[in-house]
């Protein structure tokens, strides 16, 4: 016997829910994962409930066209009179009725130079933005795609074969099969980097179609106007370009100068190498992201350079 | 079939069925809950049979499924109600009713949205209108409404719960039909 229809639908409005408050990390979703796995009671009862609540996103819509802007108090009374003024409205026409829904619902997500951000799409897709990003999602029930204008960002794409997951990022595009990956955007070169899955590398917006690429999991594509290389990592290598998801940089015999060029994504305060034999030499090491102190500290303790601070540039040369 | 493209057709194809369907399936029930079962052993059904092959069109074999459903239930129960048989011979009516255009959905669910919102007590409505329209953190949320961030997950676990009883089992005044 199965349990009641209303005992399973309470159920999956608290999965539901407890995604939605979050946090929502790989136990949680194992966890729902191995609910949902049980019966088919509980993943139609579960896609019945999200679906409702996307639903309700529409919500939003309502409340950017029709209602007043200083809803400063934000009560639902008044809230509740405008959203039925503007359904009186929509009703009244089905063309603005097809006009509001099918508007695509375009949003941009910025963060600030030490930023960071962790976006998570009602797919439960997820996108987490590191320093210095600009992104744009437009996800409707018919696309979902992400332009990277500048900046990095990591993907964790819910596989949807009817809806592919686009990311555009300058001149070149990715597609998802299902896959977690990094994008990482610099002025004239772009680097993906497939952990998990499978995804198609290829020409973005406006470009001549060639034949894409298809990423295996550890692979590195580092595109510049000029050439593209794919080099396989390993997946520690990988978990290293990803450190920033916590908060911090680590390098492998990592020259003094690609280590500052790192820093300074993150920081306001520019670390300045002053010559190239202090630039040459390296470093191996965890350091936190926002933090230029222990780094500081450990180059000029280990390898006896001067730290020098002088107007917002912390100035490394030779003792 | 892949569970992602058996979740799509699910929400794409049944649930906007499931306001006819429960129209159906409580006529033939003693009571809500009831009906509310028999919609979940549909469901199972349905996902069962579409594990294999994906039904095309959805709408007759959803509601041939459900009527199977019935039969077997009536002969277990030994019990065949006048309304029930009835509703088996009306099924092929309501199995071949054209669908509506997509403007039309979009129009009425926005209505049911919206008696769906007026359906939820107060503090819930509240707490869904705060997440929903004004995008608020649970944080913020729980100060602007003087209560615990837990008793704002209690509140829009029910708000979930009722909205998707309004937005797919309800009949709205227009959709009707009859």
């Amino acid at each position: 016997m199965m349990p009641s229809a209303q005992e399973t639908g309470a159920r999956a409005a608290e999965w539901l829910e407890q995604r939605e408050r979050g946090p929502w990390g790989e136990d949680e979703q194992a966890a729902l994962d191995a609910w949902l796995a049980q019966s088919f009671a509980h993943r139609t009862a579960y896609w019945r409930v999200s679906e409702a609540w996307n639903e309700a996103e529409r919500l939003r819509v309502l409340e950017r066209s029709a209602i007043d802007k200083d809803r400063v108090t934000a009560v639902p009374r008044p809230l509740l009179i405008g959203i039925a003024a503007a359904v009186a409205v929509i009703a009244v026409s089905g063309l603005a009725a097809s006009y509001f829904f099918l508007r695509p619902a375009e949003r941009t997500y910025t963060t600030d130079v030490g930023g960071r951000e962790l976006i998570t799409f009602a797919d439960g897709t997820q996108i987490e933005l590191n320093t210095d990003t600009v992104l744009r999602t437009r996800m409707t029930t018919g696309q979902r795609i992400v332009w990277l204008d500048k900046g990095e960002a990591f993907f964790r794409v819910k596989h949807d074969a009817a809806h592919p997951f686009n990311v555009i990022a300058g001149a070149h595009r990715i597609t998802d099969l299902g896959t977690e990956f990094l994008v990482r955007r610099d002025p004239g070169r772009l680097e993906v980097a497939l952990v998990e899955g499978s995804a198609q590398f290829g020409a973005g917006e406006g470009q001549r179609q060639s034949v894409p690429l298809l990423l295996a999991p550890g692979d590195d594509v580092v595109a510049t106007a000029q050439s593209m290389s794919v080099t396989k990592k390993a997946s520690h290598d990988l978990a290293n370009k990803m450190g920033w998801r916590r908060g911090v940089l680590v390098f492998k015999h990592t020259a003094l100068s690609a280590a500052a060029t790192e820093f300074n994504r993150y920081n306001r305060e520019q670390i300045v190498v002053s010559d190239a034999a202090t630039a040459n030499l390296t470093i191996s090491g965890t350091f936190p992201a926002n933090d230029l102190r222990p780094f500081t500290e450990v180059v000029q303790s280990v390898f006896r350079l001067r730290v020098g601070r002088s107007g917002g540039e912390i100035v490394l040369s030779r003792q | 079939m892949s569970t992602s493209a058996l979740q799509d057709w699910f929400v794409r194809e049944v649930l906007p069925l499931e306001a006819a369907l429960m129209q159906f399936l409580r006529r033939s029930s003693r009571n809500r809950s009831e009906a509310d079962d028999l919609r979940q052993e549909v469901y199972v059904r349905i996902c069962e049979a579409a594990q294999n092959e994906i039904p095309v069109p959805a709408r007759p074999f959803v509601f041939t499924v459900a009527r199977n459903l019935l039969i077997d239930r009536a002969r277990r129960e030994q019990i065949v109600s006048i309304e029930a048989v009835a509703d088996l011979g009306a099924l092929e009516i309501v199995a071949d009713e054209p669908e509506p255009d997509r403007s039309v959905i979009a129009r009425q669910q926005l209505r049911r949205l919206q008696s769906a919102l007026d359906r939820l007590p107060g503090r819930c409505r509240q707490a869904v209108i705060l997440r929903k329209i004004d995008g608020l953190s649970y944080r913020e949320i729980a100060t602007r409404m003087g209560i615990a961030e837990d008793t704002v997950s209690k509140h829009l676990r029910e708000g979930m719960y009722v909205l998707a009883d309004a937005l797919h089992s309800e009949i709205s005044e227009t959709s009707g039909g009859s």
